[in-house]
């Protein structure tokens, strides 16, 4: 092997190392893991009793409601992601390897979509059948989920990383995120009321797919950034 | 040629320096202590001899340049090991260590067994750390200081929590890695037994004005 192979083996031994450890600790926190999901599902089977159990009313308003309910779920799971890894010193220790940071954090951010944004995903025909989101918004529904959740993931880290020093994070860290939500949220909502309507919903989903991929190039360097301020005090 | 020389240097709060700043060369093979009463700047100055700090003043050089401009060489040289070790309490021993050679970028399995035997906790590879006792998951640890092949350690208070038999090993373990050519500073309370290491006081900056 020559030196850049070399190089190149041990960049993704320690983004794998990363990923899987992120993976078995969230599976061995199963009550964790499950919170956001019960958080979304105890929304969705409230909704109709505090507003009214008419299937016209809930069925106009299930695609800005699912989309309203995943994004607060997301925001949910969020103070948790480097809150035990600063705890505990292991950031630390990511930030002390001589593999570059930006990329053991994506694979952080990647295992944290990965049992939350997805979970959601596929959690959200159930959510339609509850709320009557007339048949032609299922595709797109878990489509702009599964494309817009991953820039919840990544958005939202870069929020986790700039709070994750401080003691009660948790308000600031909303604070900070909310803005930075709205275009996933505007972007997939209308999506999923533009099919609803019979519409072509090409023009949302590749907005998304630019957001989920913008925020892909950037977030990792930011969250790298956040958390060397984070750690230096 | 000095592995690590401090011109002037003195970490700050708030602009403040926190002792009076020091000028130490350390060579290949040393044993340094790090020795000052408790607030007056020990593991602030690991912290920023690592990296994780940067308010200080004056140089940090490794093998005569800035450390900030060779920092992969540096990194891939050292062990630092905090007051927090690093250890997922949900995670297995063997989990844990597999992860720190890991991130380091190495691909070969450890010989988890071989250095939890080291630390004395032989048949603990599979427990995971959440059921170990307080020193226990310290030793867990320290288990790193038996695979890792850094030359350059950083230890704060790496004998906290631990036993007598254990820090008498510990300290074994400081002595063959120090006369196999390797680094060592630590920030320790107690006198090291050791035949040969040198101490820095750190002193409190305000102590010293008057």
């Amino acid at each position: 092997m020559t030196a850049s192979e070399t190089e190149q083996v041990s960049v993704l031994t320690a983004i794998g190392a990363c990923f899987k450890r992120e993976l078995v600790v969230a599976f061995r926190h199963k009550g964790e893991l499950a919170n956001p999901l019960i958080f979304f599902l105890m929304v969705v089977v409230f909704l109709p009793l505090g507003i009214s159990s008419e299937k016209a009313v809930l069925a106009s308003l299930a695609p800005g409601m699912i989309w309203v309910i995943a994004l607060l779920a997301t925001l949910l799971s969020l103070d948790g992601l480097f809150r035990s890894d600063y705890d505990d010193g292991s950031l630390e220790q990511m930030l002390l390897s001589p593999q570059p940071l930006a990329w053991l954090v994506l694979a952080k951010i990647a295992a944290h979509w990965l049992v939350t944004g997805i979970p959601l995903t596929l959690l959200t025909p159930l959510m339609g059948v509850m709320l009557f989101l007339p048949a032609e918004g299922y595709l797109p529904m878990m489509l702009s989920l599964l494309i817009g959740t991953a820039s919840l993931s990544l958005i939202g880290s870069i929020g986790a990383a700039l709070t994750v020093g401080l003691r009660k994070g948790g308000l600031i860290l909303s604070l900070v995120v909310m803005p930075l939500y709205v275009p996933v949220l505007i972007f997939g909502a209308s999506a999923v009321n533009e099919a609803v309507g019979g519409f072509a919903i090409g023009g949302q989903i590749a907005v998304l797919a630019a957001m989920a991929l913008s925020a892909l190039v950037l977030a990792p360097f930011a969250v790298a950034g956040a958390l060397r301020i984070s750690v230096n005090s | 040629m000095a592995l690590l020389q401090l011109n002037k240097f003195t970490c700050t709060r708030d602009d403040e320096p926190l002792f009076v700043p020091i000028d130490v060369s350390i060579k290949a093979g040393e044993v340094i202590q790090v020795a000052g009463p408790n607030g007056a700047g020990k593991t602030t100055m690991l912290r920023a001899l690592c990296g994780l700090f940067d308010s200080f003043d004056g140089e940090i050089l490794w093998r005569d340049q800035p450390v900030s401009r060779s920092r992969f060489a540096f990194l891939s040289q050292l062990l630092y090991l905090g007051h927090q070790p690093g250890i997922k309490k949900s995670l297995t021993a063997r989990e844990n260590l597999q992860w720190f050679a890991r991130i380091k970028g190495e691909t070969h399995t450890v010989n988890v067994e071989a250095a939890l035997a080291e630390v004395g906790l032989d048949g603990y590879a599979d427990i995971p750390c959440h059921q170990m006792s307080a020193g226990q998951h310290r030793r867990v640890g320290l288990a790193r200081l038996y695979f890792d092949a850094s030359p350059f350690w950083i230890l704060d208070e790496p004998f906290t929590a631990i036993d007598k038999a254990g820090v008498a090993r510990l300290e074994e373990r400081v002595k063959q890695h120090a006369y196999e050519g390797g680094t060592v500073i630590l920030t320790t309370h107690q006198a090291l037994s050791l035949e040969s290491y040198r101490a820095i006081e750190l002193e409190k900056y305000r102590g010293a004005l008057q």
